[in-house]
């Protein structure tokens, strides 16, 4: 895209001001709108239905529930709410503690496998990629519900550990705790960070480790001051993509959190839901929004720094 | 073979750690389908015996079924729907210098990461201030929001793939756009539009929390398993459904990617290697 701009930017700009800088003007206008026309359907669609669902949420968390119905008179009582009990700040940091570690989980456990299928696998590369990524494509619903079914009271580790005589009483720290939403998040969002870290560990040249190597790095060191800084945009993007999502996550924690492991999500959908107090849980989909937008702006900034001291 | 340096050495151990972190990533779902031909309300070893009772009891069922062709029909639509929306948005990417073009493709991605609940909630709450009735309509709307980045995605690297020069070529003999885009541009994306067909439709008819906010009185299938799941005496057949859902998710998906082969991951880059 860079080089085609630059390409057809040099002509417009030697081009003698007049007719044919017009002209060309003219046509360039032109082309613009004719791109403009083919991607408006999807981008007003898109517009409408992001953007008008978020203002009226953004309206009505300044609302305040009355019975069954709203006072639509401005108001800052929720967020007032929000910060003054104490369950709301703890739900809140509950789940970015949650899906904070469920997220550098599965960075770590993946990072290895994104560096071999980058580096030591040479055929069938696109066979290890699909297979890796394969059960992303299928229900997130049902690959929480088969962790239900490993974790569960009565599920394949406790019956197992018990027919092996290893404990008497099923364990019930398995299920409803904050580790089986934990390790399910991470399981469950494994791909988002493969991905990532594999084309960018794909992207560096071979020839920088030769040089290294050269140059009298060992493996360790190779991989700490070249492989490692060269993949870090990879683990970013693979960090955000799968804390974003899961903070807000619903699913797992519903199915597999109890109350121990209960995140913002639940809380959001029970003010939609049994609670019935919508401007409530509108005011609490804004802060999570503002709380990740802030982590990842704060994240980015320090990956930024770091990276900037290490090269 | 010269190339074949110390960088390119085996590596036992990553070797060992690969093939324990696939098994690990299916083993979990794989019990599904153990437990769903096990003779027993409970999902505990030892097994108790073999049986096909699970299966034949959803046949039975008939919300179960009322539930399929809702997903299906919400399916279909919001396949077509985004498919359709995203050639046009595909093209416009690839093929013309879009002042904003970043930002706009950011946008519209947004719905890959930004938890859905959080879309969920905002269309409901725009639906009921507009007076909209919760329907599979509003159901569909909701999939789409969640398909689009999946299409035009799907579809992107396929516009890049193929030399524009054959379009050139084509209005240089005479085709007007909308022919040119008919029987050059179309047939050259093909496999990609049905690519992003099989996915979206496999994305809409597994999504699960959207359908939840949206959903008025006809579940989707999977809001109508999320229902099941609070009934232990029908957790085998849940057992046995979601077995059959993921074989056909992956079959399905399998073929659009072996249908799309060629134009993945940024297509130029993934299968340049060796």
């Amino acid at each position: 895209m860079s080089e085609q701009s630059i390409h057809t930017s040099v002509p417009a700009e030697l081009a003698p001001p007049g007719k044919v800088g017009r002209l060309s003007r003219l046509m360039h206008r032109s082309e613009r709108a004719r791109g403009y026309g083919l991607i408006a359907p999807a981008l007003t669609f898109m517009l409408c239905a992001i953007l008008l669902p978020f203002a009226i949420l953004v309206v009505m968390s300044f609302w305040t529930a009355t019975g069954f119905d709203f006072d639509t008179s401005f108001s800052l009582e929720n967020y007032k709410q929000a910060l003054e009990r104490p369950i709301y700040a703890a739900l809140l940091e509950r789940s970015l503690w949650m899906s904070g570690i469920a997220t550098v989980a599965a960075v770590v456990l993946c990072y290895p496998m994104a560096y071999f299928v980058a580096f030591h696998v040479h055929r069938h590369k696109m066979f290890w990629i699909i297979l890796m990524t394969l059960p992303f494509w299928t229900s997130y619903l049902l690959r929480v519900f088969a962790w239900k079914v490993v974790l569960g009271y009565e599920g394949v580790i406790n019956s197992f550990l018990i027919s092996v005589g290893l404990i008497e009483e099923p364990l019930e720290v398995l299920l409803y705790s904050q580790s089986a939403v934990i390790i399910t998040l991470a399981h469950a969002w494994a791909a988002f960070a493969i991905l990532p870290m594999y084309v960018s560990l794909e992207k560096i040249d071979r020839s920088l480790l030769e040089a290294a190597t050269d140059l009298g790095d060992g493996p360790v060191m190779r991989f700490l001051r070249v492989t490692l800084p060269l993949s870090l945009p990879g683990v970013i993007s693979a960090s955000l993509l799968i804390f974003i999502p899961t903070t807000g996550d619903y699913i797992t924690p519903a199915l597999l959190g109890g109350p121990d492991g209960a995140m913002i999500g639940n809380l959001i959908q029970k003010m939609f839901g049994p609670i019935n107090n919508w401007p409530m849980g509108a005011t609490l989909s804004i802060l999570l929004m503002l709380c990740i937008s802030v982590i990842c702006v704060l994240f980015i900034l320090l990956t930024l720094f770091v990276r900037r001291r290490i090269s | 073979m010269s190339e074949e340096s110390y960088i390119h050495r085996r590596n036992r151990p990553l070797q060992i750690y690969a093939v324990i972190f696939l098994i690990l990533l299916y083993v979990p779902v794989l019990f599904l389908p153990l437990f769903s031909f096990n003779d027993s309300l409970y999902t505990t070893f030892p097994l108790t015996g073999f049986t096909l009772k699970w299966y034949e009891e959803l046949w039975t069922r008939d919300a179960m079924w009322a539930a399929l062709f809702n997903s299906i029909k919400v399916g279909l639509f919001v396949a077509a729907a985004s498919t359709f929306l995203g050639i046009f948005a595909a093209k416009a990417i690839t093929r013309y210098r879009l002042p904003g073009r970043g930002p706009i493709v950011g946008f519209i991605m947004l719905p890959l990461v930004i938890p859905l609940i959080i879309f969920g909630v905002a269309l409901l709450v725009l639906l009921s201030r507009l007076g909209v009735p919760l329907s599979l309509y509003t159901v569909s709307a909701g999939h789409l929001i969640v398909c689009l980045p999946f299409a035009i995605a799907t579809l992107i690297p396929r516009f890049e793939g193929f030399d524009q020069a054959i379009e050139e070529a084509s209005a240089d003999l005479g085709e007007n756009g909308w022919w040119t885009f008919w029987r050059v541009t179309l047939p050259m994306v093909f496999p990609g539009v049905l690519a992003s067909f099989i996915l979206t439709f496999t994305v809409s008819f597994d999504e699960f929390i959207m359908a939840f906010f949206l959903t008025g009185t006809q579940p989707t299938l999977p809001v109508y398993i999320w229902g099941q799941l609070r009934f232990p005496q029908s957790f085998p057949s849940v057992l046995a459904l979601a077995s059959i859902i993921i074989a056909v998710s992956f079959v399905m998906v399998i073929l659009s990617l072996y249908i799309n082969r060629g134009a993945q991951f940024g297509g130029t880059k993934g299968s340049g290697h060796d």
